[in-house]
């Protein structure tokens, strides 16, 4: 038993001793120790982070997530992570529960060439604090195959025409609830609809009914851009609601297809690293934040996922054609076209808290594919 | 060692405690503890900031599949017509293998054909199941060949490919069942109906299918009770596109942060396990147990 206590006493002097040299050395730039983070697959790849690594003397050591869900809880649980990629359908709880902490912007070099309407998005833009550095992002485009479909590609009323029955795929997401509400947002002003995410009960009712009046023209949903990918090739599909991903890959295939986005706008995602609220080691999560907002690393990160970078100056690395093909030359006009993910929930944000949340949303999806 | 089973030969007791306990503990510690916290968990309600519920007991999540929104009904009635065909496919393919690997084949054979049905538990569900969409994906081997043939058929994320792929995932769990009750019918019984002049359908109906009925339905706990519970075919070979109670409990638990009303809705298959398990007793599927 004494040994043990021995033990344990030499534990605790060591850790205490490590906590010590680390806050002395959370100045410096040089960080060192372990970053512990909870990211989406595909997000600390080698590539960019073995830099880092020798960069920051940082050892990183990730946590993929499964889901959103998933993403909070890990954080939830402070398990000691210290960032975490949010998608807008967890950064808003993350910030509501108190989880992460607002950012200097002023310690972030790239911060001043991200994407504006990213820096100011509402899926961490809350209070007038930044809670989020923007990393990569994509929108959701009118996808058509150019050979089979000769109807209207500049609106999304194309995916509830009757007359595009059996030819239409859309993503398997409850969040399409939110581009019904868009669509609607411009076709029946008088719902009111400000903002797509942001929907009292009248208002959501008015969009499921439209997306169960369109189930029937569905060929089929898809989960998986893979799947989409199928959908389009073999199986029927000739116009659908698509990530640049899957545009990518079905031009890769040599499928006739294009892409745009309709005169409504569009729903889009955005992923932002966060700081927790309490970081086992600030100084690496810092020099994370730092290394992300780099164009050079957010390029990459896009090239190998095919999504969009946040930054501005990444198109020199990704090259003219890519760049115009993520949209990531910052196009202002396009960019203020699109509706970020963020959380729906019953505090909508104006005052009110008639919102539906996001668990009622679900439901709904539930409801309107029967 | 002998010294050993001397001192539990004297203490018959301390045998068997030592014996049941894990067990026991395995079975009321984790099996039934966990079913009771989600039961509990149906009465809660769900906070939209964060995943532990709120604990204020009431109905609400059972109403909403209940009485509110008649989606659930069509999700229910449409996973028991899965559970159903798959029962019933899988017993229209396992009977007569069971038949001919148990009275017709060489022990060796035999022993080849139950080798062959158990290897594809040994490889992961999510590879069979993709192997499946190889098949069954429009331009896949099998739409492929029908086109051959001069027939156009689109089994992608169609409900008839997930009508396969179920009957194919679970099809060992109906063989191995009816196999080890083909094996027990004893050959003397066969023998003295042959010789009371009864013919091979009338000795086929009275003495061999009564006798082999148990393993049936012992197999058809399995098919239908795994159909029932499945999220990953639906979404693999369905793409999703047709919802069963899987695939709405897990949206609910995953995605919507919803647990309490996955639990309620959870406990549908177990009422309906309940039900199908007490008409089996009363077929007499346990009386061989």
């Amino acid at each position: 038993m004494r040994k043990l206590i021995a033990v344990i006493t030499l534990m605790t002097a060591a850790a205490l001793a490590a906590t010590t040299v680390a806050s002395a050395r959370s100045t410096a730039r040089a960080a060192g120790g372990t970053l512990k983070v909870v990211a989406w697959e595909g997000y600390t790849e080698k590539a960019w982070v073995t830099p880092f690594e020798k960069q920051s003397g940082c050892k990183v050591q990730a946590k993929y997530a499964g889901s959103s869900d998933e993403m909070y809880n890990l954080m939830k649980k402070n398990a000691g992570y210290d960032l975490v990629s949010a998608s807008g359908d967890a950064s808003n709880r993350l910030i509501a529960s108190g989880l992460v902490q607002p950012l200097d912007p002023s310690t972030i070099p790239g911060w001043s060439r991200l994407t504006p309407q990213l820096v100011k998005g509402p899926n961490h833009y809350v209070g007038g604090k930044y809670y989020g550095v923007p990393w990569q992002w994509g929108p959701n485009v009118l996808l058509w195959n150019t050979q089979k479909y000769k109807g209207t590609t500049d609106s999304w009323s194309a995916l509830y025409d009757p007359a595009n029955k059996g030819k239409i795929t859309i993503p398997n997401n409850p969040i399409q609830i939110a581009d019904a509400a868009l669509y609607l947002s411009k076709t029946q002003p008088s719902l009111g609809i400000k903002d797509p995410y942001e929907l009292n009960k009248k208002q959501l009712d008015a969009a499921v009914a439209l997306l169960k009046k369109q189930r029937p023209l569905i060929k089929a949903y898809w989960g998986f851009a893979t799947d989409e990918v199928k959908i389009f090739q073999t199986g029927g599909a000739t116009l659908g609601a698509a990530w640049p991903l899957a545009v990518a890959q079905l031009k890769a295939a040599g499928v006739p297809v294009s892409q745009s986005l309709p005169k409504e706008g569009a729903t889009g995602w955005s992923d932002v690293w966060m700081l927790a609220k309490s970081p086992k080691n600030e100084a690496c999560a810092q020099a994370w934040l730092a290394y992300s907002s780099k164009a050079s690393v957010q390029a990459q990160v896009a090239k190998y996922n095919t999504y969009t970078p946040a930054s501005l100056d990444s198109c020199k690395a990704l090259g003219t054609s890519l760049c115009t093909q993520l949209h990531a030359n910052g196009n202002v006009a396009y960019l203020n076209k699109i509706s970020f993910w963020k959380t729906p929930l019953s505090n909508c944000g104006n005052g009110k808290t008639d919102c539906i949340p996001y668990s009622q949303w679900v439901a709904a999806w539930t409801s309107i594919k029967g | 060692m002998t010294r050993l089973s001397a001192f539990f030969f004297r203490r018959r007791w301390l045998k068997l405690t030592l014996l049941l306990a894990p067990p026991l503990i395995w079975l009321v510690g984790i099996y039934l503890t966990s079913l009771g916290s989600l039961f509990v968990q149906s009465f809660w309600r769900a906070d939209e900031l964060s995943p532990n519920p709120i604990h204020d007991w009431n109905l609400d999540n059972y109403r909403q599949f209940l009485s509110i929104d008649p989606v659930y009904r069509t999700v229910v009635l449409r996973t028991l017509a899965f559970a159903s065909i798959t029962t019933i496919v899988d017993i229209a393919l396992a009977f007569p293998l069971a038949y001919y690997a148990t009275r017709v084949a060489s022990p060796r054979m035999r022993r080849t054909l139950l080798v062959l049905v158990t290897i594809p538990l040994f490889s992961s569900l999510i590879v069979r199941l993709y192997s499946m969409r190889l098949i069954l994906d429009d331009g896949g081997l099998l739409t492929w060949s029908l086109a051959k043939l001069g027939i156009d058929v689109r089994l992608g994320f169609s409900q008839p490919a997930m009508a396969i792929a179920f009957a194919y995932i679970w099809l060992p769990f109906m063989i191995l069942p009816l196999v080890a009750a083909f094996e027990r019918v004893p050959g003397s019984l066969i023998e003295a109906s042959r010789d009371l002049g009864a013919k091979g359908s009338l000795t086929f109906r009275t003495v061999i299918l009564p006798l082999v009925m148990p393993g049936v339905i012992a197999g058809s706990i399995f098919t239908f009770s795994l159909t029932l519970g499945d999220f990953i075919t639906p979404q693999i070979v369905g793409g999703d596109n047709f919802q069963l109670i899987g695939t709405v409990v897990y949206s609910n638990f995953g995605i919507a942060n919803n647990a309490p009303f996955a639990a309620a809705f959870a406990t549908v298959p177990l009422a309906i396990m309940a039900v199908y398990l007490l008409i089996a007793k009363r077929l007499g599927a346990f009386e061989h147990l």
